[in-house]
């Protein structure tokens, strides 16, 4: 009797080590293993354990150059405001007791999803305080200011401030709602395909049906090559889909990004790729936490590859652009872009003039292989959040700034695809205005 | 004497293996292998003083809106085309790379005037030795403060007013709260600390 309870039990052990041990050490998805829910930021890749935890011996550094690993080379970008190395003058020792501002998790903390605010914080909003207190005493504009509006307010940003310093402000003082002309940017690959070809050595001369070097598709599929900007630039089947042995039904991201680099490595950065770049299977409309269309049970499981967007063969810009974003997000500022005044803007051949791309993928300044130009960055949560964020690479295009903030500030109508006005009005413009009125004369 | 067990020789080496451990660890920032700590920060200072002062005359005066006026001196000069970084940034992005490559020693400028309130002394001996160093034209102030646990060696050095447009672009700044600075005033100080031991 008592053999038998010992076998019952070292056959229990054994299966309940095994079923933790299998998961811990030989799969992907480690859900047994998870603490706490991932903020919205992270939830796609929650089961990438090793893409934060890269060492499971490390501390707070460890986790730091996971971080890093990530959203380093957008931080430095954006000129952050308080990178790591303003902190660490041991002159700043009993502040970091406070607030621990070298470390990102000491702002952004993981497995909390409940205390997380939009912004992927997880302190109260009136941080700002405790290094800059002196301020509400130091500036008339500032007196009586709530403690935790300086990021609310459409003031300031804790790392991108690009579109709201003083002097950037001082320089886009009193412009006018909407500018005269909209600045717009010719397509990378069109205006720069000779110099392109010259540089790689390809052969750009446009294809014709003969020349397909994979012809038995189906007229359809053809004829979508033959119209579209590949076959016109001498592109050939077995450019993406190889030949012979290395011959692939189906190109992945990984075969576009032959030569087009950084809009796959962007595309990579952001929430539509960021599971393939963790290595793990494509994101899906159905496993998203904003409001989409899911498939229905009949329809095919949607999947974001290049594909999803760019329709193969055919890989119409214009598709992208606004049709394929709306099928799938289902929120109301994608469904109102229909009755928006951006979407009123037609060219003379009846196209938008402004599509969803225009504002969350604004095309760039690049330069690819010493080819100056401008191309679209595929990753559209760049310059989502905050939302100034957009305001230089996308919105000074076309508008002032004063208006731009305005809008951006006013959250019912960012949620309407901004039909209307803005009802808010961010006085830091006129702040600006006031003290430098009292600026003495100097050559600096 | 009765031998010991090899039980006891092997606790009493790892004993001794740990107790030369920690002194390792601890003698790691103590005792600055011989040198004064002053003559240490004293010569620190000059070479910063002397890179400091030729960026301001070399560069800033002869090249920015005083001089040739083809450089933009801004605080916003990633910003800008042709901007240069200001003197103080100058020096505080070389404090910012040596404190990538050494924990050795750490340094900053300040004011009790300071254009960026972040420059003001935040320490209670920062705050005596930058009054110090304006009360006492020419001389330095030397002192040891303990923070985080650890304790310092901090030197205070004047920063004086060497060219022009220290005292121009001071005086005439949004947010200075002193401006009628002259060429030759204490404008503020250079801290430089050493660890000594942990504590
Ligand atoms: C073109 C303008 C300009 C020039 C020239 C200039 N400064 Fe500054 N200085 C500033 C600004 C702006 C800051 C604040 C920079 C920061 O930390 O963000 C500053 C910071 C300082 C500080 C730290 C305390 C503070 O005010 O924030 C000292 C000390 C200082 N400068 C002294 C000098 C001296 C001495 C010179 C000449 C060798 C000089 N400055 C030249 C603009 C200038």
């Amino acid at each position: 009797m008592k053999k038998i309870s010992w076998i019952i039990w070292l056959l229990v052990t054994v299966a309940i080590l095994g079923f933790f041990g299998y998961e811990l050490l030989f799969k992907e998805q480690k859900p047994n293993f998870l603490p706490g829910a991932v903020t919205h930021g992270h939830f796609q890749i929650e089961m990438a354990c090793d893409t934060c935890h890269i060492d499971p011996f490390g501390g707070e550094e460890v986790l730091q150059d996971a971080c890093i690993n990530c959203h380093g080379e957008e931080l430095e970008k954006s000129l952050d405001s308080h990178p790591r190395k303003k902190f660490t003058d041991p002159r700043n020792a009993d502040l970091l007791e406070i607030l621990d501002a070298r470390y990102c998790a000491s702002c952004h903390l993981e497995h909390q999803d409940a205390m997380i605010s939009d912004m992927g914080v997880s302190l109260p909003s009136d941080y700002c305080y405790h290094c800059h207190e002196e301020i509400g005493d130091e500036r008339e504009s500032h007196k009586d200011l709530p403690y935790d509006s300086c990021q609310s307010a459409g003031c300031h940003n804790y790392h991108d401030n690009r579109a709201l310093y003083e002097d950037f402000l001082a320089k886009h003082l009193h412009e006018p709602n909407i500018l005269p002309a909209m600045k717009t940017h010719d397509d990378f690959y069109e205006s720069n395909l000779e110099k392109l070809a010259k540089v790689t050595g390809f052969d750009a001369q446009p294809l014709s049906l003969s020349d397909a070097d994979n012809s038995d598709e189906s007229k359809e599929l053809m004829d979508g090559w033959l119209h579209s900007s590949h076959a016109e630039s001498g592109v050939n089947c077995s450019q993406c889909h190889g030949s012979g042995e290395d011959y692939v039904e189906i190109p992945s991201h990984e075969n576009c990004q032959s030569c087009h680099g950084f809009e796959v490595e962007t595309f990579l950065k952001g929430k539509h790729g960021m599971r393939l770049a963790a290595g793990l299977s494509a994101m899906s409309p159905d496993d998203s936490k904003l409001a989409m269309h899911k498939s229905g049970s009949l329809e095919e499981h949607k999947e974001l590859s290049c594909n999803s967007c760019h329709m193969a063969h055919e890989f119409e810009t214009e598709f992208a652009a606004v049709d394929a974003c709306v099928s799938c997000h289902n929120d109301e500022h994608s469904n109102n872009f229909e009755n928006s005044k951006h979407f009123s803007l037609k060219d003379e051949s009846g196209a938008n003039k402004v599509t969803c791309a225009t504002c969350h993928m604004p095309k760039v300044e690049v330069n690819d292989k010493g080819i100056k130009g401008f191309k679209v960055n595929h990753n559209q949560n760049d310059t989502l959040r905050p939302n100034e964020k957009m305001i230089r690479p996308v919105c000074l295009d076309c508008h002032g700034l004063q208006f731009s903030l305005n809008a951006l500030a006013d959250e019912r109508l960012v949620e309407s695809n901004f039909v209307g006005m803005p009802d808010k009005h961010i006085e830091s413009l006129d702040w600006v205005e006031k003290r430098n009125s009292t600026k003495r004369d100097s050559v600096y | 004497m009765k031998k010991p067990s090899p039980m006891k020789k092997l606790a009493t080496v790892a004993t001794l293996g740990l107790a030369a451990s920690l002194v390792g660890c601890g003698s790691e920032t103590s005792e600055p292998a011989g040198i004064d700590p002053q003559v240490y920060t004293d010569s620190l200072f000059a070479v910063m003083k002397a890179d400091r002062t030729n960026y301001t005359k070399l560069i800033i005066k002869r090249l920015g809106p005083a001089g040739a006026d083809v450089i933009k001196p801004n605080e916003h000069w990633e910003d800008l085309d042709s901007g240069a970084p200001l003197p103080a940034q100058m020096f505080r992005f070389g404090s910012e790379l040596v404190s990538d490559m050494t924990s050795e020693f750490t340094y900053s400028l300040q004011s009790i005037w300071p254009v960026n309130k972040q420059n003001a002394p935040k320490t209670p001996l920062e705050k005596e030795g930058l009054q110090y160093i304006v009360d006492n034209p020419g001389k330095n102030f030397y002192g040891t403060e303990s923070l985080g646990g650890v304790d310092y060696y901090t030197a205070v050095y004047p920063d004086v007013a060497v060219a022009g447009p220290c005292v121009d672009c001071h005086n005439n700044h949004k947010d200075t709260p002193k401006s009628d600075f002259k060429l030759g005033d204490v404008m503020g100080g250079v801290v430089i600390r050493v660890p000594l031991t942990k504590s």
